[in-house]
């Protein structure tokens, strides 16, 4: 038998329900590989082997019984530490939730483990999610499988690593400015946000609520659509959660002919890696060679996406943070003498120093006198970017671009400069300011052998469009594990 | 002093709503539960967890704001208050500031100066907090969830009001109008209703207003009385003393009858204020509006002319009535039941509201049951009573909500109408008051009055009183 670690989650299911695999084999297998690996990689912050094992026996009596036949059947997955797992901790990469144990699960996890899917375990991650390289989880940095003295990219490095590192089949990922693209870009996997709406919310411990989105990490597209099918679910617990088409395995295999597809000069003037470059180029004449209708326009605006969306983010997470205080539950410090000695303390020591410079960049442009100039203003920018997407989709049928300005850093190369960090977003904090569907598809290596990533972008609810584009550059012989 | 200075008074009023489920999730407002039992991960502040607005305090809050002249706002939204506190679980209230809900209405109000328009500033939709309670043997304190994310509107009035007369009558008017909506009991001893009252002094004729303090802590109209003429005091006497108002937010203590300062102008928080990113804008369609306004309950006016008009009682009556909303209910059960309106109306203009007062009871309080008044009143219409009798009846229904028929056979408190059984009476009672007799007999009228009274309470109240009087006349 070939190496079950190989298959994709839609392939691996498919042997398990065609008999040929049992589903603790495969949970085995993955359990096996990351006590191999994970030393090395730190893709995963907590592993419940009891609890995956114990589902692969009901997953597999269910299949047996020919209840379960969902294309994710039996597969094991790993869940972003910032996703909500009944039972099994969830820490958010930070000190100040390290004894969390949730009473409830996020839909997005719940649906996939009603269509047989298993959770194997909770991914690394940046701390609340905010930075690019998961190297500011109080759990240690991920290391990246391609070049384990690189980053795995973040916030969702261990979603990315797991998936790449084939401790996984597919994982769920949280993107607020990037955080599943990015990483899928330097991990060289298919990574996904969903227009804003679609994957509810509810369970996703919020970093900045009008930007968040839990979007899937996966070996393929075809993974994706797969995943996709099953957790774009209207949820009424969500009040931003809306109904809508989410057949996307039925895009796949459409012929792109006469696609009409948007290239922003922006995303290809200094700071691009030439190797990125080149390799952006190089998927652009493909799908030119496959009949796509190729078109350089101006953007406009791209030098405030960042600024708007530090602002509004860091506004936003200033507040949903706010309620970790020791209270009710997680990190509370030891000794105190008052109510307000007792929030001190237990902030200082439970949060990281990126987590801390958010709350007071947020609270500083919240406040009094500053809201006007600062806060405002960027949802005003925000606005404006949205009328530029608009226009431009008027035009095309998608807009293609890199992910990131170049391939994985360096470990510790980054949180030195933490504006050089927050610079790195620029292509794709973009997709989460104006609420559209963005992918991250692997099309390339650097000489250094490491992922470049193509991001396609589509006005909202479009995600049909970024499918077939993205399945048929796989197709095409792209650089990806298809 | 005091006629050379003007009161200047806006009102913040906080209402609970009546809601059967809490603001943002599903957990039930049921009062007096056991701590932390009506929570859940929303109300409690879990990691992860959304706010879903309730849609029946967005029509509440519509329906007061429409009974109160407000325009309604088309686009309306949420905002976040952010502030540390424990009994607060997200350290953010979910608040309007930016886009309350209404806006610019008014409740006219009549006292003996006339009539007068109150504005309302405002109505904002909010969750409530928990509740800390504190141990004081052990020092811990804890935190009871239960009320967090109770549904609150805070009504918010323009300084429009100058002395405490037009306050408490603004307020009465207020809470008539939210219980006629069935949007709140409104109970201020309760909490249901909770009152804040911004207070501030001028020279007479000035134009700028003074500085203005905030006094919380008012749980009786009593004591919202009390505090106004209080503060209002204090604060001319330190103007008269050359002395500055502090902007502060004050505390009434109603026992001692004083206020004392809890916070501040220093010490004032900047709440960051932003707009709920978890909740989406609020769109109210026409037809939404014009829904509420036909489903809105008859309202104190329009049940008054009712009153007048479907059960014949005098204006004076029917306004009274209506003036409690709890009234109105038990006089329309008791009428519908077959009590004659006039009859039922003055058990509830005369009696009720004696035994209220005496009781120092509200009238939210009465437990007795229509149809037992009703039974009462066709006891004395049959004769099987007199009023003496009826009136000592009613008093047990009151208290214990007795049934009358069982009650008066029971405690043989039948009318006497036995004439040879009364003429003994008489004899008895003519022959001890021979001075009233004379006094009749040399044209007293009143002494007549006497002699029935005694022999009433010879007879334990039970007597028949016509049969009384005519026989009365005979012996005499």
């Amino acid at each position: 038998m070939d190496n079950i670690l190989e298959l994709s989650a839609v392939g691996l299911s498919e042997r398990i329900k065609a008999g040929d695999i049992k589903v603790i084999d495969a949970v085995n297998a993955v359990i096996e590989h990351i006590e191999n690996v994970d030393d090395t990689f730190n893709s995963f912050i907590t592993i419940d082997k009891e609890y995956a094992r114990i589902r692969a026996g009901e997953v597999q009596a269910l299949i047996d019984a020919g209840k379960l036949d969902s294309k994710l059947a039996g597969v094991p997955f790993a869940v972003k530490d910032n996703i909500c797992t009944k039972g099994i901790r969830t820490t958010c990469g930070s000190k100040i939730l390290n004894n969390f144990v949730p009473t409830y699960s996020a839909l997005a996890v719940t649906l996939l483990e009603n269509a047989g899917a298993i959770i194997i375990g909770k991914a690394n991650m940046d701390e609340f999610a905010m930075g690019s390289t998961s190297e500011t989880s109080a759990y240690g940095a991920v290391k990246n499988p391609n070049n384990i003295k690189m980053v795995a990219g973040g916030s969702s490095g261990g979603s990315a690593s797991a998936v790449a590192a084939n401790e996984c089949f597919f994982a769920l990922g949280s993107d607020t400015g990037g955080s599943v693209r990015q990483p899928a870009s330097h991990c060289g996997v298919v990574g996904m946000k969903p227009t804003y709406s679609t994957v509810s919310r509810y369970g996703l411990i919020a970093f900045a609520s009008s930007l968040d989105q839990i979007g899937p990490l996966c070996k393929n597209v075809t993974d994706m659509a797969a995943v996709m099918e099953v957790i774009s679910v209207y949820d009424e617990k969500d009040s931003t959660s809306v109904k809508r088409d989410s057949n996307y395995l039925k895009h796949l295999n459409k012929d792109i002919k006469g696609l009409k597809i948007g290239v922003p000069k922006e995303y290809f003037q200094k700071g691009l890696d030439g190797e990125v470059k080149a390799c952006i180029q190089n998927a652009i004449n493909k799908l030119e060679d496959m009949g796509a209708v190729v078109e350089e326009f101006e953007l406009g605006l791209m030098e405030y996406t960042v600024p708007a969306y530090y602002t509004i983010s860091s506004a936003e997470a200033s507040s949903n943070l706010a309620r970790y205080d020791g209270i009710k539950y997680g990190h509370r410090t030891d000794k105190y003498e008052d109510l307000h000695d007792l929030y001190k303390k237990t902030r200082s020591e439970g949060f990281g120093e990126e987590v801390k410079r958010r709350i007071m960049v947020g609270s500083f442009v919240l406040s009094e006198g500053y809201y006007d100039e600062y806060y405002i203003k960027a949802l005003k920018i925000r606005t404006l970017i949205k009328e530029r997407f608009d226009k431009a989709f008027e035009k095309y049928d998608v807009i293609i671009g890199p992910v990131t300005p170049t391939t994985a850093p360096s470990l510790d190369a980054s949180l030195i400069s933490p504006m050089k960090m927050y610079l790195s977003d620029i292509y794709t904090v973009p997709a989460n300011l104006v609420g559209i569907p963005a992918m991250s598809v692997p099309c390339g290596q650097d000489s250094k052998g490491m992922p470049v990533g193509l991001q396609i972008m589509a006005n909202n609810f479009r995600e049909d469009k970024i499918f077939s584009i993205a399945f048929a550059l796989e197709q095409s012989g792209g650089d990806g594990n298809a | 002093m005091l006629s050379k200075y003007d009161v200047t008074i806006g009102l913040e009023v906080h209402v609970e709503l009546a809601t059967k489920s809490k603001i943002f999730c599903g957990c039930s407002t049921a009062f007096g539960a056991k701590p932390n039992t009506h929570t859940c991960p929303v109300c409690i502040g879990m990691p992860g967890s959304l706010p879903v607005l309730n849609k029946k305090v967005l029509e509440y809050a519509m329906a007061v704001g429409l009974a109160t002249n407000c325009d309604i706002t088309r686009f309306s939204k949420f905002d976040r208050k952010n502030y540390f506190y424990p009994d607060n679980p997200q350290n953010y209230q979910i608040s309007q500031l930016y886009m309350p809900i209404c806006r610019n209405g008014f409740v006219e109000i009549n006292t003996c100066a006339g009539n007068k328009k109150i504005g309302i500033h405002e109505i904002h939709m909010e969750e409530d907090a928990g509740k800390l309670i504190h141990d004081e043997i052990t020092g811990n304190s804890y935190v009871d969830y239960n009320r967090s994310g109770v549904p609150l509107i805070e009504i918010v009035t323009e300084p429009d009001m100058s002395s405490e007369v037009e306050v408490v009558t603004f307020l009465e008017k207020l809470r008539l109008i939210i219980q006629y909506l069935e949007a709140s009991d409104c109970k201020l001893n309760e909490g249901s209703m909770r009152v804040d009252v911004n207070l501030s002094v001028k020279k007479r004729g000035e134009t700028e207003l003074g500085t203005r303090t905030e006094m919380k802590n008012l749980n009786s109209f009593k004591a919202i009385t009390r505090a106004i003429e209080n503060e209002a005091l204090r604060q001319i006497k330190l103007l008269e003393k050359g002395e500055k108002i502090q902007l502060e937010t004050r505390r009434w203590d109603d026992v001692k009858g004083e206020s004392y300062s809890m916070r501040s102008k220093e010490d004032a928080r900047d709440y960051r204020y932003f707009p709920e990113p978890d909740i989406m804008p609020i769109v109210i369609s026409n037809e939404w509006i014009n829904d509420i306004k036909y489903k809105q309950p008859e309202l104190r006016d329009e049940k008054m002319q009712r009153y007048i008009r479907e059960y014949s009682i005098p204006k004076y009556d029917a306004d009274i009535i209506t003036s409690i909303k709890h009234m109105t209910v038990i006089f329309e059960k008791a009428v519908e039941l077959g009590g004659n309106p006039k009859k039922v109306s003055n058990y509830l203009m005369g009696e009720t509201m004696r035994l209220l007062k005496e009781r120092n009871m509200e009238a939210e309080d009465i437990s007795f049951s229509p149809v037992n008044l009703v039974k009462l009143i066709k006891l004395v219409d049959e004769g099987v009573i007199n009023g003496t009798t009826a009136k000592e009846v009613f008093e047990k229904i009151f208290n214990e909500d007795i049934e009358p028929i069982e009650y008066v056979e029971k405690n043989n408190l039948k009318m006497q109408s036995d004439e040879s059984w009364l003429q003994t009476v008489i004899e008895q009672v003519i022959a001890a008051n021979n001075q009233s007799v004379c006094d009749y007999k040399n044209g007293k009228e009143r002494a007549l009055g006497f002699l029935i009274g005694q022999i009433m309470k010879e007879t334990k109240g039970k007597a028949n009183p016509a049969v009384v009087k005519k026989l009365l006349l005979e012996n005499l």
